[in-house]
């Protein structure tokens, strides 16, 4: 049998599964409506989720060392996901618990209709926001300081290459890799929050502005966002980058800076479309009408009358695009032209360690390096979606 | 049918009881409700918004909506439990047996289908009948529901469309498998006087020869007073009383009911006459204006005095509302001008002074988009007050105190409250108070009352009749409503297309001979009288009511 043959057959087992499924259901528990009008397509789907469910308990259960006395990476690995996922579901769960019992009524409320998602998003982002402020008491070293001991494995054990004062060994040139880790969050996320706030601020406003002013206004912004947009984004970064690498000369934080506006601008013009049309929305409703009767300024309209109808839509905006413009400062310093050395990133750290991916089939805990770093990233990303998530489904009051 | 079938009734509903859930706990909608309906029979549910009409309607489907339960009681279809059925059999009864009708039929159809695409759906799907005889089927019912063109008005897509006829094509697709049941939930409460006695006449003849049954839900009694042979009122999810539509309207035995009746008498007598050479508050003269390269407004001329009441009666795109952007300066006039107190008002409303854009205000018809709805209420009746008259602080806070009292919301209750946890009526008075906080001599009410229930309304109308009294105000009433002009107008100007087909005192208004359109307006308005449609269309014909009528003035 060739594989896809395999796969034929299990599908065909799964769907006969799904049918017996259904047709025992009804019969045990003598045709309960939820089971009477079960569509066959549910029916598959809770079999095939207990099939990938039986799947994994079998693969977690398997020898961490194969027979040859190698350590199993995909085992490991797995392992260490399945961990870290009930750990942080129970952090997640404990954190929701918590705030349903401390606090004042309001915010009490606020974790009753969480759901266990949003609350992990929320529980990542508090814990991400303290180690970015506290990075300098929470890091054993400096992010710059360089110990002798270079390529120092993690783990701490002096027998199989580590260094107790060095958790997390060392990189290339003999750096803390946990301190560069913890210093990391307080510059890629503060990089990308302030970014993403300039972004904000300049397309939310040039946004509403477009929307409330409308006319040759709107058309030559609207259309100078166009040009902009159909460029794609990151080589029109990258191109951008090296322009300004060459203003910003030996200057390195002068590029940090340029690398801020540049991505800013770019990510401005999603926003400005957004807020663009949001507002056209809230503009043709009668209380604008009546407040531009009235004779208010351009101001008024659009900082009191408009923005506030238009916070919930611009928050949940401003989730997705700090996850975009994080995603973006770390792939331009992966590329070499983000954040400058030696201020510790995480981008970068994916790719200097990036070659230690390879010792995954000798040493799982060497190749997770980099993965922690990406992870970080990742992690981060998650937690934000998840939480933006939970805010538009407040906002627009959809009930499951 | 055997005598036993007879008398069980289609549709038996005991001691329905439904929850909504809101705010994380289930609220009661209908408190135990009972119904029967028989073969052939129509009858009416009446009731003002959230009384349930139309919950219990979905449930006579056994239907409802998400976030709705049914929590006791029986709904029984001709035999049929439709709590317990399964979703197969509730599938083979929907659409086939049990049709529904909605207050939208716009929002209804399927914008991107053939008017006979969506027609022939259900009889297709349900096997009645193969595509061809059901098309064939479809342009005969367009004709019984009288359509312009039967053959070929089937073949075009919703937009192309008037409201009027999309109402009369989902009726004549509810009737496309013949049901037993149909339901109809307000079919003609967003249509205008004229097109709704069409949709009436023709509802009411289809459902005659067919003989179904129907469940006719509306707030408006004159309308179901002309749809039921039975009548029952609904108030807040409990059922008030049902009785014959002769009796329920002649001896009502409950107190809602016989205040619901008591609603259409509220009068007010004509004023007198303006002194002559008096100057108007509010003079337009010779406007004509336009959209882009569509003429809306033609030669349009009226005056308003002071203390008076001059309503702008017509038809949805008459005109009227685009004549209130005139005065108010948002659409500027082509030709013509508007007169404030005999002087010209420059005709953009940014060219204009504070002072001149303090003395006209306007009332919204839909009170949820005229007020912001993350303001609280002290907050956008304080605006104009701080923004006109420079009152801050503690002065301010009276000044607001004192405009809530006079449109009786009391201000420790409402002050910090957000527009969204008011109701309709006091959502439209806190419309009134901003109007009145720039303390203006003229004011503009576009259908302020037409989006509220009737006692509401009455009560939002009584309002302004006081107010215009104290403060000697002049109103613009823009209406289509009828029965709101006889009840406040002093002065009644009648728009048809853009131009001025009659005006004059309220009294001559309402007492013939005028102009033909004039008399189509006041004799589309249904009356209180079950006879009314009969008799006006015996009287009339049915090609000389409404539309049809309308279209061969021109």
């Amino acid at each position: 049998m060739t594989w896809w043959m395999w796969i034929l057959a299990a599908l065909a087992a799964l769907l006969a599964g799904g049918w017996l499924f259904r047709f025992v259901a009804q019969k045990i528990t003598g045709n309960r409506p939820y089971f009477r009008d079960m569509p066959f397509a549910v029916a598959f789907g809770y079999v095939l989720a207990a099939s990938a469910l039986a799947l994994a308990v079998w693969y977690y259960f398997q020898p961490v060392m194969t027979e040859a006395g190698t350590p199993d990476a995909g085992v490991t690995f797995f392992r260490w996901a399945l961990h870290g996922f009930v750990i942080f579901a129970l952090a997640a769960w404990l954190f929701r618990l918590a705030g349903r019992h401390v606090g004042t009524g309001g915010s009490r409320k606020l974790f009753r209709d969480m759901s266990l998602t949003a609350a992990f998003g929320v529980l990542v982002i508090l814990l991400y926001a303290f180690t970015a402020i506290f990075a300098a008491w929470l890091a054993p070293y400096g992010q710059e300081a360089v110990f002798d001991q270079v390529n120092a494995l993690p783990g701490g054990d002096a027998a199989n290459g580590g260094n107790p004062d060095h958790l997390l060994g060392t990189d290339q040139i003999g750096r803390d890799l946990l301190s560069r880790l913890i210093y990391g969050a307080q510059n890629t996320v503060g990089i990308a929050f302030a970014t993403t706030c300039i972004a904000f601020l300049l397309g939310g406003s040039l946004g509403f502005l477009a929307a409330t002013l409308q006319g040759w206004f709107d058309n030559i912004l609207s259309r100078a966002v166009d040009v902009l947009m159909a460029i794609p984004s990151l080589i029109f970064a990258l191109l951008l980058m090296t322009i300004a690498s060459a203003w910003a000369g030996s200057q390195q934080w002068l590029l940090t800076v340029y690398m801020v506006f540049i991505i800013a601008v770019i990510d401005s013009t999603r926003v400005f479309r957004l807020a663009r049309a949001v507002g056209m929305n809230i503009v043709v409703m009668d209380y604008i009408e009546a407040a531009k009767l009235r004779g208010e300024g351009l101001g008024y309209l659009i900082f009191r009358e408009i923005l506030p109808n238009a916070t919930a839509p611009l928050l949940a905006e401003f989730g997705l695009r700090f996850c975009f413009v994080f995603l973006t400062i770390a792939a331009l310093s992966f590329l070499g032209v983000g954040i400058q050395p030696p201020l510790a990133d995480w981008g970068t750290m994916v790719r200097d360690l990036a070659q230690f991916i390879n010792f995954a089939a000798f040493s799982p805990l060497t190749a997770a390096l980099p993965i922690m770093a990406a992870g970080a990233i990742a992690l981060l990303t998650v937690a934000v979606n998840f939480v933006v998530d939970w805010m538009l489904q407040r906002s627009s009051g959809l009930k499951e | 049918m055997t005598e036993a079938q007879e008398q069980t009734p289609l549709v038996r509903i005991r001691d329905l009881k439904i929850e909504g859930r809101a705010d994380e706990t289930w609220m009661p909608i209908i408190n135990g409700v009972d119904l029967d309906l028989h073969r052939g029979e129509v009858l009416g549910l009446i009731g003002e918004s959230g009384a349930g009409k139309s919950t219990l309607g979905l449930a006579a489907m056994g239907y409802t909506r998400d976030g709705v339960r049914i929590s006791g009681g029986s709904v029984e279809f001709d035999g049929i439990d439709l709590l317990s059925a399964s979703a197969a059999t509730k599938r083979a009864l929907l659409g086939k047996r049990i049709a529904y009708v909605a207050q939208s039929a716009a929002a209804s159809f399927n914008p991107a289908h053939r008017l006979i695409d969506q027609h022939v759906e259900a009889p297709v799907q349900h096997g009645v009948m193969s595509r061809s005889d059901s098309v064939e089927d479809g342009i005969e019912l367009y004709r019984r529901l009288r359509l312009p063109n039967p053959e070929e008005i089937g073949f075009r897509y919703p937009h192309q469309v008037s409201g009027g006829q999309l109402q009369r094509a989902m009726t004549a697709m509810a009737m496309s498998c013949r049901p037993d049941l149909i339901i109809f939930d307000e079919p003609t409460t967003a249509l205008d006087v004229t097109t709704q006695i069409e949709v009436l006449a023709a509802i009411r003849d289809i459902v005659d020869q067919f003989g179904t049954a129907a469940i006719y839900i509306t707030h408006d009694l004159a309308v179901v007073a002309q749809m039921a042979d039975r009548i029952k009122v609904l108030l807040r999810g409990d059922e008030v009383e049902e009785a014959e539509t002769r009796e329920m309207l002649d001896h009502p035995r409950e107190d809602y009911t016989k205040s619901l009746w008591a609603v259409r008498e509220f009068r007010r007598p004509q004023k007198p006459d303006a002194a002559p050479g008096a100057v108007p508050v509010i003079e337009v003269d010779k406007v004509t204006a336009a959209y882009g390269d569509t003429t809306v407004l033609r030669d349009v001329s009226f005056k308003i005095h002071e203390g008076r009441t001059v309503a702008v009666v017509g038809e949805s795109g008459s005109g009227k509302s685009t004549a209130a952007r005139c005065i108010t300066g948002l659409l500027p006039p082509a030709r013509g001008k508007v007169l404030l107190d005999g002087e010209e008002l420059p005709p953009d409303y940014r060219k204009r002074s504070k002072m001149q854009l303090r003395q006209v205000q306007m009332i919204y018809q839909m009170a949820d988009t005229a007020l912001n709805p993350r303001k609280s209420i002290a907050e956008i009746i304080g605006r104009p007050v701080e923004f006109y008259m420079g009152l801050r602080g503690r002065e301010k806070r009276r000044r607001v105190d004192e405009l809530l009292d006079q449109i009786e919301l009391p201000g420790d209750e409402f002050r910090h409250r957000l527009p969204s946890e008011l109701s309709g009526g006091q959502k439209q008075r806190v419309g009134i108070a901003r109007a009145l906080a720039a303390e203006p001599r003229f004011i503009i009410c576009d259908e302020v009352t037409s989006a509220l229930d009737q006692l509401v309304a009455e009560g939002i109308l009584k309002l302004l009749a006081r107010l215009q009294d104290e403060l000697h105000l002049s109103y613009m009433f823009i209406t289509h409503d009828l029965a709101t002009v006889r009840s406040i107008a002093d002065w009644v100007v009648v728009m048809k297309e853009g131009r001025v087909v009659e005006q004059g005192p309220k009294d001559e208004m309402f007492r013939p001979p005028h102009h033909a359109y004039t008399d189509l307006l006041l004799s589309s308005v249904p009356e209180m009288d079950p006879d009314w449609l009969t008799n006006l269309l015996a009287e009339r014909g049915v090609d000389n009511i409404g539309d049809a009528a309308a279209d061969k003035m021109q």
